[in-house]
């Protein structure tokens, strides 16, 4: 794992500047927590990240002064409330780079990559036809694949990983076909970090024709996304991963392939007009947005954006690098523990095994020290299989780490070790 | 004793390193798999009951100590005793370990002396979370218990 600055995958070159994580911690509140009596050492930040007050200001924000629905009400407040709620879209999308037309709120990753397998999964998948979809996901990129070839009486099949952890791409030239017309990946592995190279994908499925469903949900906790540059043509993420709240997603889709997709989900707020037999439809992105949206959660969202233009996100992910690199080389020098994942190219995010002792027996021994970890298949049981594990433990950093908090981790492994003889 | 030393009983650790009843039962009368989806554990258990007497009971499988030492002691606590009592003994050790039972001394007393080794799980009550764990092969017992009974004359 050495650095950050491969121009295959388009990071941004380190610019060197300091990053005072203690600085950060002070906008964190969960972080003056106490659990058993000690500090909260919390590395579970792939699972949710913690929320800045700002943020939290910002929900509170919206049911203070402008608790209306949106997209629905002649009065003031609830036009004030949609002004605002727009706005967030608007600054979704410079987040990302894309049009603000292409941006749909969504309940999470989750439903945003359900939405992508159902409609536009369903309208092009046939029988006989393939998804590709990498064997580092979440299940979430792979059960909605799975329900809509399914239906569709197409294949879904995986794209391996090498044993470093990156992605076989050479396979996947080989594989790719005029039958594949979905290649599903992750930006980024929530189990070994491992960055998946977005962009080289993109080139070699387009290529054969298939359109490219991007799990972006722990790459852009971590590093600036460009998705105009990464060229793919559906980009999901969750605002509770990204210090934001929970109940809130995002979908990226190409303006064009939104424009001809069938609604996902029916109700209010996303037709044209209706009838008894049958209605139009709102053109995109209402049209995938029915029922009263997560609009507290939108501020919450907005409050986000705004905070992270204060930080120095590339020092940042410098930062968590280090920890990283710091973590792996502790946890290494400990007997017994394996840790996951060659690859030079990772976020940080790292998955070890103490040999003998099972990875929630783990968990808990660190989570007695006040370390919060995930233990368990982290939703990724093809990988595991792969890996040749039933679960590992999980440590991801945010930048509000600390070295001093990876010495906590590495002691409480230790406290394992001891209390299983080991 | 630290909350972790009272989980990590010293009878839990040796349990979980040498399972007992550890094997696969091929006349049994009873059988179930119990999975725990949030960590992948998978537990499967064997029982025989014969005229409503736990005769014999094993399991195999992988998990952690938690899981692995309460299966084990759950074999070894409820063989020779009728199910209904089985039962019984379950719904104690649910209270123990969820910390919904014992209140007072005179209780905790009370449970000792009817859980005898399986009160070294008390500890599992200040980790909530770990409740799934001990109560697994448990949960996978009273399936093969009813699997027994739907199906008996496939035994």
């Amino acid at each position: 794992m050495s650095s950050f600055s491969s121009t295959e995958l388009e990071l941004p070159a380190p610019t060197g500047m300091p990053w005072d994580p203690d600085r950060i911690r002070r906008d964190f509140p969960m972080l003056r927590r106490q659990v058993r009596g000690k500090p909260l050492v919390y590395l579970d930040n792939a699972a949710t990240a913690l929320k800045p007050q700002q943020v939290i200001d910002s929900i509170v924000e919206y049911y203070t002064s402008y608790s209306a629905n949106v997209a629905r009400g002649v009065h003031s407040t609830s036009q004030e409330a949609t002004d605002r709620y727009e706005t967030v879209r608007g600054k979704v999308a410079a987040f990302l780079n894309v049009d603000v037309g292409e941006i749909v709120f969504t309940a999470g990753t989750t439903a945003s990559l359900n939405l992508v397998a159902a409609s536009h999964g369903g309208a092009v998948l046939r029988a006989g036809d393939e998804v590709l979809v990498s064997e580092l996901e979440h299940h979430s990129n792979l059960v909605p694949w799975q329900l809509a070839a399914q239906k569709a009486g197409a294949t879904v099949r995986a794209i391996p990983m090498l044993d470093s952890g990156d992605l076989d791409l050479a396979w996947l030239e080989r594989e790719l076909t005029a039958r594949t017309k979905i290649v599903a990946v992750c930006h980024a592995s929530n189990v070994l970090g491992t960055l998946i190279p977005v962009a080289e994908v993109c080139r070699l499925a387009h290529r054969a024709g298939a359109a490219v469903v991007v799990d972006g949900a722990q790459a852009v906790p971590h590093l600036p996304v460009d998705v105009r540059a990464l060229n793919c043509d559906f980009y999901a993420f969750s605002a509770h991963k990204l210090f934001g709240p929970t109940g809130l997603g995002v979908l990226f889709g190409r303006e064009a392939l939104l424009a001809d997709m069938a609604p996902w989900q029916g109700g209010g707020g996303m037709i044209s007009s209706v009838e008894i037999e049958r209605s139009t439809y709102a053109p995109s992105p209402a049209r995938f947005e029915s029922g009263t949206p997560p609009v507290a959660e939108v501020f919450g969202l907005g409050g986000v954006l705004d905070y992270l233009t204060t930080w120095d996100r590339v020092a940042a992910l410098e930062h968590e690098s280090d920890l990283a690199h710091y973590a792996i080389d502790q946890l290494r020098a400990v007997p017994g523990v394996r840790v996951f994942g060659e690859s030079a190219h990772r976020v940080g995010v790292v998955a070890f095994t103490l040999e003998g002792v099972h990875p929630h027996d783990v968990g808990t021994a660190l989570d007695a020290g006040g370390v919060a970890v995930r233990a368990g298949h982290h939703c990724a049981q093809p990988l595991m299989r792969r890996l040749g594990v039933t679960a590992t433990v999980r440590a991801s950093f945010a930048p509000y780490n600390t070295r001093q908090e990876v010495d906590a981790l590495v002691e409480g492994v230790h406290r394992a070790r001891a209390v299983f003889g080991q | 004793m630290s909350e972790l030393d009272e989980l990590y009983q010293t009878l839990i650790l040796e349990h979980n390193k040498s399972p007992r009843n550890f094997r696969a039962s091929a006349g049994a009368t009873g059988h179930a798999e119990g999975r725990n989806p949030l960590c992948g554990d998978t537990f499967e258990v064997w029982v025989t009951v014969d005229h409503d007497v736990v005769t014999d009971v094993s399991f195999q499988g992988q998990g952690c100590a938690i899981s692995k030492a309460s299966a084990s002691m759950m074999t070894t606590a409820i063989k020779g005793k009728t199910v209904a009592e089985a039962e019984a003994l379950f719904e104690r050790f649910h209270q123990v370990v969820t910390g919904r039972a014992p209140i007072t001394e005179v209780d905790k007393k009370e449970a000792r002396r009817a859980l005898g080794c399986l009160s070294a799980f008390s500890g599992v009550s200040a980790f909530p979370i770990r409740v799934k764990c001990a109560t697994l092969a448990w949960h996978a017992l009273m399936k093969a218990v009813e699997d027994g009974r739907q199906s008996p004359s496939q035994k």
